[in-house]
């Protein structure tokens, strides 16, 4: 409140002066009269935090292989279409190659910024690789990709969390910035965890942007699982309590939750979504994964999109789209290091099979090319 | 966005600043910290590099100026490079001899391309020109309902059939020359820069439709990688500029400054909010004080000028100065201000923008106005004209009739209460006892120079916390480097200078 009375003070100046302005110059064509205001996103008051999570114990839907492990089912793919990433590392390994330790070192830590797994990490890593100074052709690098390796063991659970329980909805909520693919996302996993044997009723909270409720419905059309939809510009806390009550009194038993993208910094917005885990929480839905979508191609605001979500709305996993492009995605490094988020699901392309479960060892391969 | 890298300088300039002499040593430190913070804020390695050897040449060739210290001699060095790399002058938009010019707009997924296409039909909607948007995203799924929905609340009408894109596009074209449509805004599917096919079809749709202009759309939070996709676009279409959306966040915004340094081209836009109103053609001189923390004095005025019914604005302003100003100026004021964009967004403009205030600014919610609204709307002409009158029933019943409490009747009146007295004291000439008051006195004295004329420069370079004058133009000089010295906005000042 204090801060729309700084405003209130600011536009009286504003006015002021553009009073001053226009009166010496002789009148401007004034424009046409202002935009159409887009609808204003529903404020919603603050609550107390929702409990996190109980501790995943659920049956593992996913292929989960653990560290180190060579990769089964969709990993070739991933392997496949991580290979762009491999130049990067190249120099490294004719540096090592040819036992110029310190320059090898040197250029580990550009290709680690150069795929954005950010300053911090970078020295840290960095720092460790010199004083484990380990020659031989692939010494830095094996050390490297070693270290890579060991900050995605930290967090060994990747599955989703079904519980499939009688009288249960389970509810996934998917967060996420504006234009990272969260809509897409679901649309594929709509389609997977049909496959996978459940049965998927989808909530189009996304009653903000334009059209957003349409592109989900060709995709539940796909997926042959109803969807639950609201005006535009409707309370999405509303859509998504209705998904629940539609899937309690059909007996699906998975929510997938489309939320309006939302920039993190929007306190409103971030204050809406907390509202919609809420209500998406009450009985008979149980929201049993928080997913944050976060595009490969975004830098270190990554962190911070990671950060504010968590602390909003409980975030139990990281979806990484847009893999197949040129970028490294590194930032979810820092991501699982600092903040101990697991990045669950990788999207690599367009098509329906294009969203994989993640795997650490062959994302650590295919960025340093072991 | 830049904050936290105008921070950072603004602490290595702080530690330069205090200091007489400057050593090579303290220059090295100095550029260390430019260089990390550039890469935090997702500025490219090679252009991170680039630019921090940059600010060496610049901070040892020159002889050591008389009127600046050595510490400011890096933070004039850190400005000027920014203003170069942020793309030096602004690209001017010329129109096609044979209407309609023709604008291409390319990216990868998600990176805001359809909500651009719709905001810039506004944009130049609001130039008096007459746009036609061509949906020619057959790919992701209701891309041309999206695109139908903001072009109906833009009032620009839409083109796209289904099928091919190319053929799209080309139609598309067609129909603006058809009906005398001067600007053709092509949307085009979000493509990655690896992907031949799709790479080839934009490169069809190029040549077919022969674009006047062919701007990348790149989102301000991408990483390292938005080098790799710019050269690729620009190599495949040879882009005329750039649009940096969703600058409203808080990335820094590292990708304007490799995007120019790669491709050779401008920002052309910047887009900075949600709202359709929230675009605006990109000024690299502007940015680079606002990244210095400046604030964006320029840009305020100039959307305050587009978008406010001069003739209100002046009659209100003219109550406010002469003391009479009530509580319906306010709202009528109000309205004006809520005409130029989001609250959070124009107060984000304001120089002298702390890192608290700037959160407060994310937080407010536009929806508070209307309570406000409510609440005066409760009272009576009588009431709104003086509202000393207000007594403790009349406040019941305002804040029954708008739904809110006594409190929130009470809090407005106190409020405004303030602002009256701050403004008779603006009026009468007499200035308040609070620092950074003279930039009161200089606003009636602006006021009378209005009077006689001639006023604007004085004005922008008033509210800029300048003493001199700034030229509405800035050249390469960094007028905005000085003035902010002058200006003390680092004594630990909690409020804006326009917010008591």
């Amino acid at each position: 409140m204090i801060a729309l009375w700084i405003v209130l003070g600011v536009l009286a100046l504003v006015a002021l002066s553009t009073a001053v302005a226009t009166s010496t110059r002789r009148r401007r064509s004034p424009g046409p009269p202002a935009a159409p205001a887009a609808p204003a996103a529903v404020a919603t008051r603050r609550s107390t935090a929702v409990p996190p999570n109980a501790a995943p114990l659920a049956p593992e839907p996913e292929p989960e292989p653990g560290p180190g492990s060579e990769g089964t089912g969709a990993a070739p793919a991933l392997r496949d279409r991580l290979g762009r990433t491999r130049g990067l590392f190249a120099p490294l390994r004719a540096l090592g190659a040819r036992g110029e330790l310190a320059a090898a070192i040197d250029a580990a830590e550009e290709a680690l910024l150069r795929a954005d797994v950010g300053v911090e990490t970078t020295t840290d890593l960095v720092a460790s690789l010199r004083q484990r100074p380990e020659r031989g052709a692939d010494g830095v690098l094996s050390v490297l990709s070693g270290q890579l390796v060991e900050i995605f063991s930290e967090n060994p659970d990747r599955s989703l969390r079904v519980d499939r329980e009688p009288g249960v909805v389970d509810v996934w909520l998917f967060v996420g910035v504006n234009g990272v693919g969260k809509t897409t996302t679901i649309g594929k996993l709509a389609l997977a965890r049909r496959d996978e044997g459940d049965s998927v009723l989808l909530a189009a909270g996304d009653t903000f942007r334009a059209a957003a409720a349409d592109q989900l419905a060709l995709w539940a059309e796909r997926a042959g699982a109803e969807l639950i939809r609201g005006a535009e510009g409707s309370d999405p806390s509303s859509v998504v309590f209705d998904a629940v009550q539609r899937a309690k009194a059909r007996g699906n038993h998975l929510v997938l939750a489309d939320t309006a993208g939302r920039l993190h910094t929007k306190v409103n917005l971030v204050e809406e979504l907390r509202k919609i885990r809420r209500v998406a929480d009450r009985e008979p839905g149980r929201v049993t994964e928080v997913l944050l979508v976060l595009d490969a191609t975004t830098g270190q605001n990554a962190l911070a999109q990671a950060r504010e979500f968590t602390e909003a709305v409980g975030v139990t996993g990281v979806v990484l789209t847009k893999l197949d492009g040129t970028a490294k995605g590194g930032v979810v490094i820092p991501i699982e290091r600092q903040l101990h988020l697991p990045v669950k699901l990788v999207g690599v392309g367009e098509g329906p099979a294009d969203l994989v479960a993640f795997e650490p060892a062959a994302f650590v391969d295919a960025l340093v090319g072991v | 966005m830049f904050d936290a890298l105008s921070e950072r300088l603004e602490r290595v300039a702080g530690r330069l600043r205090s200091r007489g002499r400057i050593s090579p040593a303290d220059l090295d430190e100095a550029l260390a910290e430019i260089r990390t913070a550039l890469l935090e804020a997702d500025v490219e390695l090679g252009v991170a590099r680039h630019f921090v050897e940059a600010v060496r040449a610049r901070c040892s060739g020159v002889v050591l100026s008389k009127s600046l210290s050595p510490g400011q001699q890096v933070v004039k060095a850190v400005h000027e490079q920014l203003v170069e790399a942020l793309g030096g002058e602004a690209l001017r938009l010329t129109y096609a001899s044979r209407p309609p010019t023709v604008v291409l707009l390319a990216g990868l997924q998600g990176a805001g391309k359809t909500t651009v296409a719709a905001k810039l039909a506004r944009w130049w909607k609001a130039q008096g020109r007459n746009p036609l948007l061509v949906g020619a995203d057959l790919q992701r799924p209701a891309a041309v309902e999206q695109l139908r929905v903001l072009g109906a609340s833009a009032q620009v009408s839409v083109f796209s059939e289904p099928g091919d894109p190319v053929a799209t596009a080309v139609a598309g074209v067609a129909e603006a020359r058809r009906l005398g449509r001067d600007v053709c805004i092509i949307d085009t599917a979000g493509r990655l820069s690896i992907d031949e096919a799709l790479m080839d079809e934009v490169r069809r749709i190029s040549k077919r439709t022969e674009p006047h202009y062919t701007f990348l759309v790149i989102d301000a939070m991408t990483g390292q990688d938005a080098v790799a996709t710019a050269r690729a676009f620009h190599e495949t279409l040879a882009l005329d500029g750039v649009i940096l959306s969703k600058l409203d966040s808080d990335a820094r915004g590292g990708a304007a400054l490799s995007v120019k340094e790669v491709v050779g081209r401008p920002i052309v836009f910047a887009s900075t909010g949600e709202r359709l109103a929230d675009l605006d053609l990109f000024h690299p001189d502007r940015m680079a004080d606002r990244i210095l923390g400046m604030g964006d004095v320029l840009t305020l005025i100039e959307q305050a000028e587009r978008t406010m019914d001069q003739e209100v604005v002046a009659r209100s302003a003219d109550r406010m100065l002469s003391g009479r100003f009530g509580l319906d100026d306010f709202l009528e004021q109000l309205h004006q201000v809520q005409k130029m964009g989001s609250l959070g967004g124009i107060l984000r403009l304001m120089p002298g923008m702390n890192k608290e205030l700037r959160q407060a600014a994310d937080q407010i919610d536009d929806s508070q106005v209307s309570r406000i609204e409510a609440i005066v709307r409760s009272m009576t002409p009588a009431e709104r004209a003086d509202p000393v009158i207000i007594d403790g029933s009349r406040r019941v019943r305002i804040a029954r009739g708008s739904g809110t409490s006594a409190q929130e009747v009470n809090q407005l009146l106190k409020q405004f209460k303030e602002m009256q007295k701050m403004m008779r004291s603006v009026g009468s000439g007499a200035m308040p006892a609070m620092g950074g008051g003279g930039r009161l006195g200089r606003l009636a004295a602006a006021r009378e120079m209005a009077k006689s004329g001639g006023a604007e420069e004085t004005l922008a370079g008033m509210m800029a916390g300048n003493g001199p004058p700034r030229p509405p133009a800035p050249t390469g000089q960094p007028a905005g480097a000085k003035g902010r010295r002058n200006a003390k906005k680092k004594g630990g000042r909690v409020t804006p200078p326009k917010g008591r």
